[in-house]
């Protein structure tokens, strides 16, 4: 897999495909088993802890559920990356701070906990947080899931125009076909954790690959199957034979 | 008969493996707390979370204890003619030995909890990994904080409680049943002495201070991310705490008080 400086990357697939793996791999929150993963030049598998955390900090990664600190504000969660990378005067990140949550929209909301935020906000503070270093490289797992239409179109352009704006690179893993083919410049489809097919959106719309035409299209019927490999109904209620249901 | 034995040999070997993560951990959470001099904050918040927060059931605890030193006290004591040391025997059973040790069971009970929870809730949540994201170590911005914070709130919380708990033995021992106060005092002044006694409660109450916050971090960094790991982890932090609290206390006083 290539994600080139500058592009916006989608990384799709169904529940269990690896698609978060491959972030955490990139992040070096795991090391891989085999083969090699290159960031910026570097081998992620063999830094050390300090190199490790290096290289991090040229990262902004958007955890699925937000992941905010749940003892901190709004604005303390955002705040966070600057104060322990940063030796900035207090003003300034008042107002850097202020500047990222107004891009997501949440300057007003600044002094809520995140228990007093919705779930679409709280992926928005943490989509702040991410990007708030202005890193080169920004992950983003699951941005849109569980977002309301209005919230997962204006994430989606927001990922684009902070790309565009920081000159960084994205990747984002998600199910949802429309946001995700209408910001990424080029899409990994990953089934049991091997590439099935990659492309831009418009040659994946155009895909006649099974796996991709199910995925797609949201067939029922296709290579990946719905009901949990096993025995069938039939046998399972005791009639002999039978095809699964 | 070999199925046995193969069961007890992994989990002889599990038992070898949590003790060798769980020293290393602990060594990893010393190395880490070097940066805490430059933000002494993270400390002072957690004291005051931690001790803040122990500070009432410690205080109401300490004044019941001494109330019962009080009567049992005087109870035995009048046997033999000598309530006037009731005063003696109630601080040096609290200085000595109730005040560290039943402050240390309290504390697993409320602080202990209270950080297992904490941490292995950050955990389940991803805010540990978020952290570590960040480029960010959690051993130094979560748990080498919290930690300091129970070793230093640990002995200041057995102080107040033993001293609350020598009021309540006076309250019980010469406002309700008449011994005499000047007794009361002057022989709890003549018979405690400072290093023997007093210090040695305190180096009793640091030691379990560093075993239970230690005990409470380290099994809400390891929990399972599920609420009932996190749960299987807060009984653990108790029953561990616990245990090792009394084993410890045996360990120390036979060391501090044999002659």
């Amino acid at each position: 897999m290539d994600f080139p400086r500058g592009k916006v990357i989608a990384v799709m697939g169904g529940s269990g495909s690896g698609k978060t793996t491959v972030l955490r791999l990139i992040g070096g929150q795991l090391r891989q088993q085999s083969g090699s993963l290159t960031v910026d030049g570097a081998q992620v598998s063999t830094l050390n802890t300090d190199e490790l955390y290096k290289m991090r900090r040229k990262m902004g990664m958007l955890f699925q559920r937000g992941a905010l600190f749940t003892d901190l504000t709004v604005f303390e969660n955002v705040a966070f990356p600057l104060r322990e990378h940063t030796r900035l005067p207090e003003s300034m990140i008042h107002d850097l701070v202020l500047l990222k949550l107004h891009a997501v929209g949440l300057s007003n909301a600044a002094e809520l906990k995140p228990s007093e935020t919705s779930g679409g906000m709280a992926r928005r503070v943490a989509l702040a947080r991410a990007v708030v270093l202005d890193p080169e490289l920004v992950m983003y797992d699951e941005p849109f899931a569980g977002l309301d239409p209005i919230s997962m179109g204006v994430t989606a352009n927001l990922i684009r125009k902070l790309n565009d704006a920081l000159g960084s690179t994205s990747i984002f893993v998600s199910h949802d076909v429309h946001e995700s083919f209408s910001i990424a410049d080029h899409v990994y489809f990953l089934s049991q954790g091997k590439i099935v097919a990659h492309g831009t959106p418009k040659e994946m719309m155009a895909s006649t690959h099974p796996y991709v035409k199910q995925f797609v299209n949201a067939e029922a019927d296709g290579p990946v199957p719905f009901h949990y490999p096993g025995r069938s109904l039939a046998q399972q209620l005791g009639f002999s034979g039978g095809a699964d249901a | 008969m070999l199925d046995r034995l193969a069961a007890l040999g992994r989990h002889v070997r599990q038992l070898l493996s949590d003790l060798g993560t769980a020293t290393r951990t602990f060594f990893a959470i010393i190395a880490a707390s070097g940066g805490l001099l430059r933000r002494p904050r993270l400390v002072t918040d957690q004291i005051h979370f931690i001790g803040n927060y122990s500070l009432v059931i410690i205080a109401v605890s300490g004044m019941f204890v001494g109330f019962v030193l009080g009567l049992q006290g005087y109870y035995t004591l009048n046997k033999y003619g000598s309530e006037q040391a009731l005063g003696l025997l109630v601080a040096l059973s609290l200085t000595r030995e109730l005040g560290p040790v039943v402050t240390a069971l309290l504390f697993a009970g409320r602080a202990g909890t209270a950080l297992t929870a904490e941490i292995g809730l950050m955990k389940a949540d991803e805010q540990l990994a978020a952290m570590e994201m960040m480029a960010v170590d959690p051993l130094k911005r979560v748990l080498a904080p919290r930690f300091w914070a129970g070793v230093i709130a640990m002995p200041v919380l057995a102080a107040i409680f033993s001293a609350v708990g020598i009021l309540g033995g006076y309250v019980v021992g010469v406002r309700l049943i008449g011994v005499d106060e000047g007794a009361f005092w002057s022989q709890m002044q003549g018979g405690v002495d400072v290093w023997n006694d007093v210090f040695n409660g305190v180096i009793k109450s640091v030691v379990f201070g560093v075993a239970v916050t230690y005990i409470a971090l380290f099994q809400g960094y390891r929990a399972d991310p599920t609420p009932a790991g996190v749960a299987r982890a807060t009984t653990r932090t108790v029953v561990i705490g616990s245990l090792s609290v009394l084993w410890l206390d045996f360990l120390l006083t036979a060391l501090m008080f044999s002659q």
